[in-house]
């Protein structure tokens, strides 16, 4: 009674050690993104495969033996996989999928507005992903191509470090766009920064008398490099006579800033744009 | 036994309607409206203004400048879509300042709660007898008569288009560079005050708003605040507005330092109205306060509605002392001249050397 039940015992046991030992899993150490991907299966019967990646897991019934193909849906994300196979007993492997070619740009260029002739007042970084949004890590070559204001075009290369490059570079001395565009194979990113008037140099202004008025006018203000400062920019005129002082913050137009005073008696007239003073007059009216 | 009942019952109904005029405050309205006294026609006056009783407070007055009632009217309730059209007279305080048999001077301090705060008014009003009772001489407002006129504005105005929030990398707009050029800790009575001065430094429109957070000497957190409308939030390129922000109920002696924060934002903006603030002086008001007063003059041709007038004060070192904000509770008229008063505490009046004014203003969008 006692040598039969032992003997099942340890067919069982030997059935089970076999079946534990009929899955295994096999996949490529390295896969690309958005790529099918072949993993091999050995053993016997039904189990259920789980994949268990970096964004997204999946569960699906497979049958041992066979090859099971991943669909590249399904790998879109860079990183480690998990896949696993669960029939009596578990087997699992895991395996690397990389980015694809790249694809993708993100370009920073910085500031969008940059005074002129600033050294090293403008920086250009790359990103460099795969269609799916993921680093390209492998380094990779982009093309800047520099178009200045009424000037030559300069390009330069940039080799991505990590997926990542980048460059420093100064304002030209005229204002105006300067344009830069990134490009990687078929990609390509403009990106546009405005170079603007410093401050003013050399801010005069002329008075005319009209009745009880006088008229207040600069000469066009300019920066100590000839550019004109932008419309809308901000100029302080002062009056200051026995009544007290009077100011008007008055913006340019068309490169010129204009203002009014009524006249009552002798008056000191003054004008100033941000950090820069300007001449000051004399003007005098009806007591 | 009919006619007792009836004149029970209309005795007891005037009885009753007698208590409730009474009860309302009929009585004390009668007493605000008599004019037996220079106080009592001003008081009377400022009853009716403040019920918005503007017959009433009109046949009050002394009609012998030719006041007009549509003036009167236009000048106590406002118009044009002034800050005054959102006020009402909140109290009022009267004390004589002259009697004389048939004329006095009382001096009225009027505070009238408005849409952004309580606004302080005071008055030196004319009192004239008239028979038995006495008058208020209301003052003929002067508005501006400004001619017809075709007006020619060259309209100046940045946009921001494209925004495009979602995309990373896909491209952006620098926000607006801007520098808070001078800041100060001054302890006043009521708590620590933080003042100073910004720049947009860029060539686009800013609209700004700064905060200061007091560190204790541990280096955490004491308190933080924001400017609220001590500032001018909408910069122009290169303008300069004074900033203040208050700290009520702390002192000095808790605070290691002074954590400042200015954060711009790029926003659409037009450079007009220009508006001139003219005749600019430090004197004493009617109370022997300290104010900077003057005139606003709208030199473009819209009108507009309210207006807030900040000025920065220096010390002789060109050291931002004080930072001092009022609204205007007129709308400033194309053309017209406006007066607008900044109160200065005493203390600091004295150091005053000199001074900087900005106006913020704000136009209701036209139909």
């Amino acid at each position: 009674m006692q040598r039969p039940f032992l003997i099942w015992c340890a067919i069982c046991a030997c059935a089970l050690s076999m079946a534990a030992q009929e899955i295994d899993l096999r996949a490529p150490s390295n896969a690309t993104a958005g790529k099918d991907i072949p993993i091999s299966t050995s053993g016997h019967g039904s189990a259920t495969f789980y994949l268990v990646g970096p964004s997204r897991a999946l569960k699906r019934t497979i049958q041992l033996g066979q090859e099971i193909t991943i669909s590249g849906n399904d790998v879109t994300v860079s990183g480690l996989y998990q896949a696993i196979a669960c029939g009596s007993t578990c087997a699992h492997t895991t395996f690397q999928v990389t980015p694809s070619a790249p694809a993708r740009l993100s370009f920073f260029l910085h500031p969008s507005r940059v005074p002129v002739s600033s050294g090293s007042a403008i920086n250009a970084t790359a990103f460099v992903f795969d269609r799916f949004h993921n680093t390209v890590l492998k380094p990779a070559k982009v093309d800047y191509r520099v178009s200045l204001p009424d000037g030559p075009t300069m390009t330069r290369i940039g080799q991505t470090t990590r997926g990542i490059t980048w460059f420093e570079m100064g304002s030209t001395p005229k204002q105006g766009r300067l344009e830069i565009i990134a490009s990687i194979g078929e990609t390509a990113e403009p990106r546009i920064i405005q170079q603007v008037a410093s401050d003013a140099c050399g801010l005069r202004m002329t008075a005319t008398p009209a009745g009880r008025y006088v008229k207040l006018e600069t000469s066009a203000i300019r920066d100590c490099a000839g550019n004109p400062l932008a419309d809308g920019t901000i100029v302080s005129f002062t009056k200051t006579d026995d009544a007290g002082r009077s100011t008007i913050d008055t913006p340019i137009k068309k490169d010129k800033a204009t203002a009014q005073f009524e006249l009552n008696g002798r008056a000191r007239l003054s004008v100033a744009c941000g950090v820069a003073l300007g001449n000051e007059l004399e003007a005098g009216g009806r007591p | 036994m009919k006619i007792v009942f009836a004149l029970l019952i209309i005795i007891a109904t005037a009885v009753l309607l007698g208590a409730g005029w009474v009860e309302a405050g009929g009585m004390k309205l009668r007493a605000e409206r008599s004019a037996a006294t220079p106080e009592e026609a001003v008081h009377a006056l400022m009853a009716d203004i403040q019920a918005h009783n503007w017959d009433h407070a009109y046949a009050l007055l002394d009609h012998a400048n030719d006041l007009q009632q549509a003036d009167f009217v236009h000048e106590v309730g406002g118009t044009d879509g002034s800050l005054r059209t959102y006020s009402s007279l909140q109290t009022f305080e009267i004390w004589p300042v002259h009697i004389e048999a048939d004329r006095a001077t009382i001096r009225v301090r009027m505070n009238w709660s408005s849409a952004v705060g309580s606004l302080d008014e005071v008055r030196d009003l004319s009192v004239v007898r008239d028979g038995n009772a006495w008058r208020v001489v209301w003052p003929k407002p002067n508005f501006p008569n400004v001619p017809l006129q075709v007006l020619p504005i060259n309209y100046l105005r940045w946009d921001v288009i494209g925004r495009r929030a979602d995309d990373w990398g896909a491209g952006s707009v620098d926000t607006p560079q801007v520098r808070i050029i001078s800041m100060n800790a001054v302890e006043r009575p009521t708590g620590i005050v933080i003042l100073g001065e910004v720049e947009n430094e860029d060539t686009v429109p800013a609209y700004l708003n700064v905060s200061a957070t007091l560190l204790k000497p541990d280096g955490s957190q004491l308190a933080q605040q924001d400017t609220f409308d001590a500032i001018a939030h909408s910069l122009l390129p290169k303008q300069v507005s004074p900033y203040r922000v208050d700290f009520p109920g702390y002192r000095l002696q808790d605070v290691k330092s002074v954590r400042m924060d200015a954060r711009p934002l790029l926003v659409p903006a037009s450079a007009d109205p220009v508006i001139a603030i003219e005749n600019q002086n430090i004197t004493k008001d009617a109370l022997g306060r300290s104010i900077l007063k003057g005139s606003l003059v709208n030199q473009s041709g819209q009108i507009v509605n309210i207006a807030q007038v900040l000025g920065a004060f220096y010390d002789s070192s060109g050291k931002v002392i004080w930072v001092s904000d009022g609204y205007v509770d007129q709308a400033l008229m194309p053309q017209g001249p406006v007066p607008f008063a900044l109160d200065i505490p005493p203390d600091v009046a004295a150091r005053v050397h000199s001074y900087h004014v900005v106006v913020n203003h704000y136009t209701a969008p036209s139909a």
